[in-house]
Parts: structure tokens; sequence; C-alpha cells
């Protein structure tokens, strides 16, 4: 290779921008992205660009999708929200609760326990791929399924549970059980999905690591706590946010299994939401409560965000 | 360092367990009749292996046509991938590939909606679809849904990772864009593609509160919203219940025991890069 080639190499620019320096990119119109880009723009303005301003637009207004005057409410349906007393602000923030407290209990669950699984299948042996393809099957079967097989499993009378158990506890009618089969059954559900990514997180953890961290004498606790921990720090966060937002948005679960029981202490926000839409007719109001709730979801967020760089920074 | 094996053999083996028992338990009871599901104390196995709850489903009647909830629900899955592979693909190609004035604007509008709490899109995407005309009918279940902003995103980060040679020697030899995109990209983007279009499927084949609301005749349910509506007919016909589950079950299960390397994968891979 001649000095020529080699002087060619260095002032070759960075790769991304080769084929696509502006004004001389080749087999390309000004036009062209645009023509790449249409036909998911068109459906990305309509469905979501759209939609996003027309729900604030719509929750200032009474909006009865079945009238044809809709007539303008202001921030009323905000105020009502909360207003104390109001006939929507106590069953609103009561669905909050609800929301809130599944999420609280669900957690944790599905932060700690599929990393604890995910460890167990971070080493080699045979069927390993078999294992992780079980655990991850039930989220594959969709939560209108899994909330049937759980709503017979926990039926107090003829469940398999209560005869397995030899009690006759209410799991779907009564609180705290209520609770306790939608937690048991979502962490079912979809431990497997986190515990794949977390899977795949540990699978990049440099192994020299884990030797170094022998080699000055720690222990599987100390090697856990000092190189796993670290490591795992994004997807971590990824999986801590991910859970909470999925969390927050329960509805399947108490829709098809507890089915708001007992006296709607387990209606979520979700579920709230769609029948003030849906069943009352209100899609101005149910509009101001998703704002609400998205609200609420994008603070939740920004503070698991906070949180986890502020330790960063500690460190 | 035997101990420790041998406590892992017993974790993975009593997870098995735990994750098998309720999915063999709606096998069983799909095969019992609907006295012997009900049975107290349970039987494990059917007494007689009956086709009594898979006959009711497979007769799908007008008020709970399963059967035709199957069909809309293959068409709506199906559909919802062909359509987010179509659109998101070459959307996603522009902005790994090109240049143009706007190109972040538009990359970053189509991110930040991927942190849009979906709730949000409940009551105006109901009133767009309607006014659409889409109300009660499968467009309103494709459309929508193939509009979110993930397989663009997804897409695009596999493009970035395409080396750039062949596209640049097509280039050269007078390839359009276009030419390029359809005949070496997406070839080699194939693995990702496939990827994608399962999530997808999945995703909408499971799908639940959306097509609750905007889907009303029974003829015209997909099978979540479908199932549901079983399920309040037929509170305790658990036999009848577990046999919808299974129908339902069954081609997800196949896809995912098939597919299993490349769903997995995509999951996985989806957290690594947030």
């Amino acid at each position: 290779m001649g000095t020529g080639a080699l002087e060619q190499l260095k002032v070759r620019p960075p790769a991304a921008k080769r084929i696509a320096v502006r004004g001389v990119e080749r087999g390309m119109r000004s036009w062209t992205p645009w023509l790449f880009l249409a036909p998911y723009l068109v459906l990305f303005t309509l469905f979501v660009a759209i939609p996003v301003l027309y729900g604030l637009w719509m929750s200032l207004h009474n909006w009865d999708q079945f009238l044809d005057e809709k007539p303008w409410a202001g921030l009323s349906n905000y105020t009502e929200l909360f207003r104390p007393g109001s006939a929507k602000a106590g069953p609103f923030w009561s669905a909050m609760r609800a929301t809130g407290i599944f999420t609280v209990l669900s957690v944790p669950l599905l932060v700690i326990l599929p990393l604890g699984v995910a460890m167990l299948l971070n080493e080699r042996f045979r069927g390993r791929s078999f294992f992780r393809a079980m655990y991850f099957a039930p989220y594959v079967l969709g939560v209108v399924v899994v909330s049937m097989v759980f709503r017979f499993l926990l039926d107090p009378n003829i469940g398999a549970l209560n005869h397995l158990l030899g009690s006759t506890t209410p799991w779907t009618t009564a609180l705290p059980w209520a609770w306790i089969s939608l937690v048991g059954m979502t962490v079912w559900w979809t431990m497997g999905f986190n515990a794949v990514i977390y899977l795949a997180g540990l699978q990049d953890i440099d192994s020299q690591l884990y030797e170094a961290a022998k080699v000055d004498g720690a222990n599987v606790w100390q090697r856990f706590c000092n190189v796993t921990l670290p490591a795992l720090r994004p997807v971590i966060v990824f999986v801590v946010t991910v859970t909470i937002l999925a969390s927050a948005n329960v509805f399947g679960q108490s829709y098809l299994m507890t089915q708001g029981a007992p006296e709607k202490k387990t209606r979520t926000a979700i579920m709230f939401i769609a029948e003030e839409g849906f069943q009352d007719f209100n899609l101005g109001s149910a509009a101001a409560m998703s704002y609400v709730l998205a609200l609420f979801l994008m603070a939740l967020s920004a503070g698991v965000f906070f949180f986890f760089r502020r330790g960063e920074d500690r460190r | 360092m035997k101990a420790r094996r041998t406590l892992r053999w017993a974790a993975l083996i009593a997870l098995t367990v735990l994750y098998v028992a309720p999915i063999l338990w709606m096998v069983l009871t799909a095969f019992k009749t609907e006295e012997e599901s009900a049975a107290s104390p349970p039987t494990f196995l059917p007494s007689q292996w009956s086709s009594e709850a898979l006959d009711t489903i497979f007769a799908s009647s007008a008020q709970t046509p399963v059967l035709r909830w199957f069909l809309n629900s293959v068409i709506a899955a199906l559909g919802t991938g062909a359509v987010v592979l179509v659109t998101a693909a070459p959307a996603a190609y522009a902005l790994a590939r090109m240049e143009f004035r706007g190109k972040r604007l538009v990359f970053g509008g189509i991110v930040a909606t991927l942190f849009v709490p979906p709730i949000i899109f409940l009551a105006p995407n109901y009133e767009i679809v309607e006014a659409l005309g889409w109300l009660d009918s499968l467009p309103a279940v494709i459309f929508p849904v193939a509009a979110g902003a993930f397989g663009v995103f997804f897409l695009r980060q596999f493009f970035i990772g395409l080396p750039l040679e062949l596209e640049e020697a097509a280039l050269l030899d007078g390839a359009s864009r276009f030419q390029v995109f359809t005949r070496i990209v997406l070839p080699l983007s194939k693995p990702a593609l496939a990827t994608l279009f399962l999530l997808t499927v999945l995703t909408n084949w499971n799908d639940f509160l959306w097509p609750l609301y905007v889907l009303f005749n029974p003829e015209h349910l997909t099978l979540s919203p479908g199932l549901g509506l079983l399920q309040g007919a037929n509170q305790t016909n658990y036999a009848l219940l577990m046999a919808g589950g299974l129908v339902a079950s069954l081609p997800v299960l196949a896809l995912f025991a098939v597919a299993q390397r490349y769903i997995i994968e995509g999951v996985s891979r989806s957290g690594l890069k947030g």
C-alpha cells in the first residue's frame, strides 16, 4: 500500500457521513428522504401527533361522542378532579390509588425476582435456552388468557389453589387477597420478559471483571454488589422504568379477573377512564383524566431517572 | 460446587413446575365436561376426555362466534405486522442513511412519542377512527396500532449497524436509493424485519383495551375482546372458557416455539438500547 492510499484512508470522512454528504448525495434528490418517510409520517401524524393535541382539545369540552353539540367546558373537566367532594374526584382518586397500590406492590417483585432468575440462567448448562423459553412463554399468551386461567385457578370454591392449600380464601373478591392475586398473576405473566432483558445484560459483562474480583478475594456476595450491580446499572434503570410504566397501565388483569371487586377497590385508573369515556359517554372528562394520569407517569419516570443519576454522581 | 449445582437444578425445576402447571391446567380443563370442570375437589386428568367444550367453541354461535374472532385476529395481527414493515422500514432507512433538512426534528419527534403514556391516545383516536368511518371494523385495530414509533426506532438502530461498503458500491454503480434499499438493505435485514414482524404480531394478537372499545358487533371482534365477552356470558363454565383460552393461545405458542430465538432476542435487544 503506497502512501497515497494511506493518505486517502486518513481523510476518509466518518462512515455515517460518507454516502450522505449534503448536496452531493448520490442517487438522491432533495425530496427522496421525504418519499421514504411519507407512508410512516401519514400514519404517525394521523394517529400519534394529532391525537396528542386533539385529546387536549377534547378535554376542554363536555364531549359526548353521540351528541353533535360538544359545548366548551374550559378547565372544568380538570378542576372537577381536584374539587373535594365532586362526583368525579372521589372515584377517580380511588382508582388512581388502586393503580398506585398495584404499582408499589408489583414493581419491586418484578425488578428483583427476574434478576435472580436471570442469574440462574447465566451459566452454561444443558437446556438453558429451554428454561429461558419456558419462563418467557406466559408473556406471549396475553393478558386475557392469563387472567381467565388465574380466575379459574383462584376460584374460591372450585379453584385448584384453594384445593391444594385446603383453604377457602376469597382470592378475587376480598382484600388483601385480590391485590395478592393481581400482583402474583402479573409477576407470573411478565417475569420472563424482564428476566430475558437482564440475562442479555449479564451476558455483556466482561468475565475478566469477575476473575479480577476473585483474585482480590471477593466472595459471591461481594462480586454481586461490586461487579454485577454496577455493570448492570443501565439495564436496571431500563427495567425499572419500563416496569413502572407497564404496572401503572394495569387494566386487563383487574377488568377480567377481579372485575374491580371488592366494591371497585381494585378498579384501576385506566379502567375508570375507559368507563368514564365509553360507558358514561364522557370522552372529554376521560381525556382530562388521561392527561392527569400521564403527567403522574411522566413525573414518576423523571423521578426514577434522576434518582439513578444522582446515585451515579455519588460513585 | 456440587451443592450449588443441585440447588440450581432444584430452583429451575421448581420454577418450571410453577410455569407449566397453570398452562397444563388450562389444557386439561378444556377436555373436561362442564360438570367435571366445576367438581369439588377437582380432578386432575379428565375422567373421560370430552370434546364438549371445544365443540361448542368450534360451533361458533352467533353470540360468541369464536372462529370468526380467530380469523379477525389473524387478519388484524398479520395486517398490522405488514403495515409496520412497509411503513417503518423505508422511514427508518431515510433516518439512518440520508442527510436532509429537518431530520433531527422528525427523528426527535418520533422518539419523543415513545415516552408518551398510551392512555393519552384512547379518547382522541376513538374520535379519529370514527371520523374515518372505521369504528367496529378491522382497520381500526390495524392502522392506529401500526403508527407506533417502536418499529422506526428499532429498524433505524439496525440499519445504522449495517456495513456501508455494499451500499456505497451500488450507488457508485449508479443504483438509485430505492434500489439500494430494496436490493441490498432489505435482504441484509431479514432477521431484524422478522423480529419486528413477530413482536408486532404478538403484541397485536394480545392487545385488549383498544379493540375492546372500538369493536362492538360480536361478528367483528378479535379474540381478546371476544374472550372477554365469552367470559361475561359464561362466568363459571370453566371448561368452555379454558377451551377458548386454548384456541386463542395455540397460534401464539406455536409461533413462539418456532421463532423463539427471534422473539427473545428482539426483546433483549430492545432492553440494551434503552
